[in-house]
C-alpha cells in the first residue's frame, strides 16, 4: 500500500525500496502497480485513477497489494518505470495515452506479467486497453454549452491532438450544434496534461476572446477557478470540481474506473485474465456525470434525456450524415461511426472553424 | 482586434513574465557573487505552497506573501550551508534542493489540493485607473506587479550604484582576490543566496496566490528552470531579465490567443524561440569572451571557495 510522490532518480530508488518492503509480507494476493501521468491531487484525471484504485483496495482488501508511481513524465522515464514495476508485480495499469509505446516495449519483455493501458490502441497477449467512452459524456455536456451559451463562443483547452481529444472536440460540438445551430468553438492546445498557471493563462486567453462556457481536456482545477473568478460557466473534467467553481460548474464528466479494476485484478486472481480491448460508455457506468448546477430545469432535463438516450442505445453521438471540416463525406444519414474510424479520428467534423492542428 | 482584447493579452503577459522576473532576479544577484543555485524551482514551489497555506488560513495576503519570502529563505539557507560550510558541490547541491522542494511541498501540500482562496485583488490605483487604455493597462495590477520591476530596478541600483553591490560583483569575479584584501566572500553569498530564496519564494507565491488560486503540485511546472535559463540570457544585466520575462511570458500568451484566432504557427516552433534566443546569446558571450572587452558571466559561478588563510 505504497503511495509515492517523488521525481526524476529519487522515484526509481524509493521504490524499489518501498517494493522490497512490501513483497514478501504476504504471500498470496495479486500485487498491482498504477503509473500516472500527474500527481493524484490533481483533482482531475489522476485523481479519478486514484479514487478508482482506493475503491480496488476497498473491494479486494488483503487481496491486492497496490503500488502507485504519481508524475510520470511520457519520455524515457516511463519505460524505466514500467520496467522497474513490472519486475515487482502481477499487473500494471498505465495510465495516460503517452505510456502507449513504452507499455508494449516492456510488456514484450515480460511475457508473463499483465499490462493494462488506457486510452491506447496497440494491444499483446500481455497487454490489455481499456477506454471509457468519453465522448458520450462530451456529447451531454455539449448540449448543456449549446444552451447556456449566451455569447455562442464555446471555449475548449485541448491538451494534444491525439484522436481522444480530437473525438471529444466533434462529440461536444455536434451536441452543441444540434440545440444551438449559432454556436461556434474556439479551441486553444497548451501542449501539457498538467500546468496549472498555463491553464488559467488558456482559460484568461479564451474568455478575452468570448468564450462564456469553458471545456478543458487537462487535468487541473485550474481553468474551473478562472471561470468563477470572471463569472462564465465551466465543464469539469474527470472528477467534480464544484468546489473551485461552485458558481461556474454546470456539470462535468466524472470517470468511473474503479469497478473496471476491480474486474482486471480479480481476473488474476482467478488465473482467467486474458487480453482484451473494453470500451465501456454511460450504459455500464464508467461514465458518470457530477452534479447538474446552475443552470435552468429545461437545461437540466434536456441533459438528462440525452443521457437517457446514450444508456439505452438509442442515440450514438457520431451518426450522420456527418461531413468532415473540408466538406468532404464521412458518415452517410443514418450511419454510425465505426470503434476503428473513433480511435483513429483526426479531422474535425464540419461547422468548427478553428483550424486543424499540424 | 479591439482594445478591450488589447489590454487582455497586454495583462496576460504581464502575469506570465512576473513569476520568471522574481525568480530570475533573485537567481542574478546569486550568480553575481559567484554561487550557481539550480534549486530555483525548489524554492519558487515551497513558497508557491507558503503562500497559499497562510493566505488559506489568515486570508491575509501581506502575512501569505511573507511567508512565501520565508519559505524561499529557509530551503535556500539549506543550499548556503551545504554550499558555504560543508563546500558541497553547487550543482549537485542545487538540483537536490529541486527535488527536495518538490516532493516536500507535495508532501505537506496534500492537504490542501482541495481548497481555493480569494485572489489577491488588483490594487485598481484610484482616479489613475480610470484613465482610458493607460489606466488599466499601467495603474491596475496586482501590486505584487509592481514589486516585480521595482526589485529589478533595486537590484540594478545595488549592483552598479552602491559599493557592497561593487563588492559583490567582485567576490563574484575573484573570490581570492576579494578576499585578499579583506572582504568576507562567505557572508555575502550567504545573504546573495537567502536574497534568491526570498525572490524565488515571491515568486512561486504569485503563481499559487494572483495567476491560480489553487495549490497543486508541481504547480511551477518548470518556471524555475526558464528563470535559470532567463539569468543566462540577460547577460547578468538585470534590466535585461525584464525583457527576457516579457518575451518568455509573452510568447506563451500570444500564442494561446493567436489559437483562438486561427493564427497558426506552429506551437512547439513558438515554445523552442525563448530557449533558441538563450542558447545564441549563450554562444555570442562565449565568442567575446575571446576579446577579454565583453566578458560579463562572472568568472567564479560555481568555483567553490575555501579561505586557506
Amino acid at each position: 500500500m505504497s503511495n509515492i510522490r517523488l521525481t526524476g532518480i529519487l522515484k526509481l530508488s524509493l521504490l524499489s525500496a518501498v517494493l522490497a518492503f512490501t513483497s514478501n509480507v504476504f504471500a498470496d494476493p495479486v500485487k498491482a502497480a498504477f503509473v500516472y501521468i500527474g500527481p493524484t491531487g490533481d483533482h482531475g484525471w489522476t485523481y479519478a485513477h486514484h479514487v478508482g484504485v482506493n475503491h480496488l483496495k476497498e473491494v479486494m482488501g488483503d487481496d491486492v497489494i497496490v503500488t502507485e508511481v504519481e508524475s510520470v513524465a511520457e519520455n524515457s522515464d516511463s519505460e524505466r518505470v514500467i520496467t522497474s514495476l513490472a519486475r515487482k508485480n502481477d499487473i500494471v495499469f498505465t495510465t495516460s495515452f503517452g505510456y502507449m509505446n513504452p507499455t508494449i516495449k516492456v510488456a514484450a519483455r515480460y511475457p508473463d506479467i499483465k499490462f493494462e493501458h488506457a486510452t491506447g490502441y496497440k494491444q499483446a497477449d500481455n497487454v490489455s486497453t481499456y477506454q471509457a467512452k468519453f465522448y458520450e459524456g462530451r456529447h451531454v455536456l455539449g448540449k448543456v454549452a449549446g444552451l447556456m451559451t449566451e455569447t455562442n463562443v464555446i471555449g475548449w483547452i485541448a491538451s494534444f491532438p491525439i484522436p481522444e481529444v480530437i473525438r471529444d472536440i466533434n462529440s461536444a460540438f455536434l451536441a452543441a450544434r444540434s440545440v444551438n445551430p449559432d454556436v461556434q468553438m474556439k479551441i486553444v492546445w497548451v501542449s501539457t496534461w498538467y500546468d496549472p498557471g498555463k491553464e488559467a493563462d488558456a482559460a484568461s486567453a479564451l474568455i478575452a476572446q468570448g468564450a462564456d462556457v469553458l471545456f478543458q481536456h487537462t487535468d487541473s482545477t485550474a481553468a474551473m477557478t478562472i471561470a468563477e473568478e470572471k463569472g462564465i460557466y465551466a465543464m469539469g473534467q474527470a472528477s467534480d470540481m464544484q468546489v473551485y467553481g461552485p458558481n461556474s460548474q454546470l456539470t462535468g464528466i466524472v470517470n468511473h474506473w474503479g469497478p473496471y479494476y476491480v474486474e482486471r485484478v480479480q481476473a488474476v486472481l482467478d488465473g482467467t485474465w486474458t487480453s482484451t480491448d473494453t470500451l465501456r460508455g454511460i450504459d455500464e457506468g464508467m461514465i458518470q456525470f457530477s452534479p447538474m448546477r446552475n443552470m435552468p430545469d429545461e437545461v437540466k432535463l434536456t441533459a438528462e434525456m440525452a443521457i437517457l438516450d446514450l444508456e439505452f442505445g438509442d442515440v450514438d453521438p457520431f451518426t450522420g450524415p456527418i461531413n468532415r471540416q473540408d466538406g468532404s463525406a464521412w458518415l452517410a444519414e443514418g450511419e454510425t461511426a465505426s470503434i476503428g474510424d473513433l480511435m483513429s479520428m483526426m479531422f474535425y467534423v464540419e461547422g468548427i472553424e478553428s483550424k486543424f492542428p499540424d | 482586434m479591439n482594445e478591450g482584447l488589447l489590454i487582455d493579452i497586454i495583462i496576460g503577459i504581464s502575469i506570465a513574465s512576473v513569476p520568471l522576473i522574481f525568480a530570475a532576479i533573485g537567481e542574478l544577484v546569486v550568480e553575481r557573487s559567484g554561487v550557481l543555485n539550480l534549486g530555483v524551482e525548489g524554492m519558487m514551489i515551497v513558497g508557491a505552497l507558503l503562500g497559499f497555506v497562510v493566505q488559506f488560513h489568515t486570508g491575509n495576503s501581506y502575512l501569505a506573501v511573507l511567508a512565501a519570502v520565508f519559505g524561499g529563505m529557509v530551503i535556500a539557507s539549506i543550499f548556503a550551508f551545504l554550499t558555504q560550510f560543508l563546500l558541497t558541490n553547487q550543482v549537485a547541491t542545487g538540483l537536490a534542493l529541486t527535488l527536495f522542494g518538490l516532493g516536500f511541498s507535495a508532501f505537506v501540500g496534500r492537504a490542501y489540493t482541495e481548497e481555493t482562496i480569494q485572489l489577491i485583488a488588483s490594487s485598481n490605483i484610484p482616479l489613475l485607473s480610470d484613465i482610458p487604455l493607460v489606466g488599466p493597462l499601467l495603474f491596475s495590477y496586482n501590486p505584487l506587479v509592481y514589486l516585480a520591476f521595482f526589485m529589478v530596478y533595486l537590484v540594478w541600483w545595488f549592483l552598479f550604484k552602491t559599493k557592497q553591490g561593487l563588492i559583490l560583483r567582485a567576490i563574484g569575479d575573484n573570490h581570492d582576490a576579494a578576499h585578499a584584501i579583506g572582504h568576507n566572500v562567505i557572508r555575502y553569498r550567504l545573504l546573495a543566496i537567502l536574497f534568491g530564496g526570498a525572490m524565488a519564494g515571491i515568486g512561486g507565491a504569485f503563481l499559487s496566490l494572483v495567476q491560480v488560486p489553487i495549490w497543486g503540485e508541481d504547480m511551477t511546472a518548470g518556471r524555475g528552470w526558464i528563470a535559470l535559463g532567463l539569468v543566462v540570457f540577460s547577460s547578468w544585466q538585470p534590466f535585461r531579465v525584464i525583457l527576457g520575462a516579457i518575451l518568455f511570458g509573452g510568447i506563451t500568451i500570444l500564442q494561446l490567443h493567436a489559437q483562438g484566432f486561427d493564427i497558426r504557427i506552429s506551437a512547439q516552433y513558438l515554445s523552442m524561440l525563448p530557449y533558441l534566443a538563450t542558447i545564441v546569446i549563450l554562444v555570442s558571450l562565449r565568442m567575446g569572451a575571446k576579446n577579454k572587452t565583453n566578458r560579463t558571466m562572472p568568472n567564479c559561478l560555481g568555483r567553490i571557495f575555501h579561505s586557506t588563510t
